[in-house]
């Protein structure tokens, strides 16, 4: 079994663990104040990083081109509160265009 | 189940199609990232939970391992666990249902149901349902859409998947940033995770902001 099946296969079981365990456990257990302030922070954490290395990086190495252009057009359409599907859509023309012309 | 009231029926039906059409967008990462079409589409109906799912081909497409893969997927899946804790005394469900209700516990479906609260817990029990099995159908359904387009595109340069995906995930975490402590985080965390980048397997940068999130929410904010 090649990696991408282990991750599709992993990453199901987890999920599914994870929100079972949530019928399970007995309420008090994971809700001190704490544990729920570092929850609410660690999608912040995960998905900035992956923002930034999904915008900078190639293989292990920073690469600077058209990505660069189109998550900073999505930023742009996210500060005028646009839609979601706007900001994906734009950042895709504008990574595209420049793709194509460069 | 008794008669579902408008006001929740509207808002499950709403949700679940605003939250299924970005469905395409995962679709077409998955193809971007080299999951082949029946990989994207699974981990749509079983890991059916749009971050982990994002970060599973994110961090998979960019060379991580498929344990780095796993380790993010569940770092974001963490809040599933504590949906189902709230969920648990509102639904009561036991044996097979317990496990589908397991299943279509995500953001959206326990968010409607918090919302119905001063409509009573049958209120809350429908918007529950109907959010769950809602998402789930048209995220699924659009997943295979999205991937069928990006198979069909060929080079994803070309038509801009390179940038979507990071804009993506921008997107998901722009609401929660609600203050300039959850910015420093954010603007922290991807700078870390950019230099540390050429220097440690792909998909540990990635996973080691998650220590960020601990030292930021250690202690109380004032």
């Amino acid at each position: 079994m090649n990696q991408l099946w282990i991750g599709v296969i992993g990453a199901s079981i987890a999920l599914f663990a994870l929100r079972y365990s949530g019928y399970l456990v007995p309420e008090k257990f994971l809700t001190n104040a704490r544990m729920l302030r570092i929850n609410t922070l660690i999608p912040i954490a995960l998905l900035s990083a992956l923002v930034g290395v999904q915008t900078i990086t190639e293989k292990g190495k920073w690469v600077i081109d058209q990505r660069v252009a189109g998550v900073f057009v999505a930023l742009i359409a996210l500060r005028l509160k646009a839609p979601y599907f706007v900001v994906v859509i734009s950042a895709a023309l504008t990574s595209a265009l420049i793709y194509r012309f460069k | 189940m008794s008669r579902v009231n408008r006001t929740t029926a509207t808002q499950s039906v709403s949700v679940s199609f605003a939250v299924g059409l970005y469905g395409i967008a995962f679709g077409a990462a998955g193809i971007a990232a080299g999951f082949s079409i029946l990989q994207t589409c699974l981990l749509s109906l079983l890991t059916f939970s749009g971050a982990s799912q994002f970060a599973v081909v994110g961090v998979m497409g960019a060379g991580g391992s498929a344990l780095s893969g796993i380790a993010t997927a569940s770092l974001l899946g963490i809040r599933n666990t504590l949906y189902g804790l709230r969920m648990a005394p509102i639904l009561k469900v036991r044996g097979w249902k317990k496990v589908v209700a397991a299943q279509i516990t995500i953001d959206e479906s326990t968010g409607v149901a918090i919302g119905q609260e001063n409509l009573g817990r049958e209120a809350m029990q429908h918007g529950f349902w109907l959010t769950g099995f809602g998402v789930y159908v048209l995220w699924n359904f659009f997943t295979l859409l999205g991937a069928l387009g990006a198979q069909a595109m060929g080079n994803p340069s070309a038509w801009g998947l390179d940038a979507a995906v990071p804009a993506a995930f921008l997107g998901l975490v722009w609401p929660r940033i609600v203050s300039g402590f959850e910015r420093t985080l954010a603007v922290t965390a991807l700078l870390l995770a950019i230099l540390l980048s050429p220097y440690i397997p792909a998909g540990l940068p990635i996973i080691l902001t998650a220590l960020l999130a601990v030292i930021f929410g250690w202690r109380t904010r004032v």
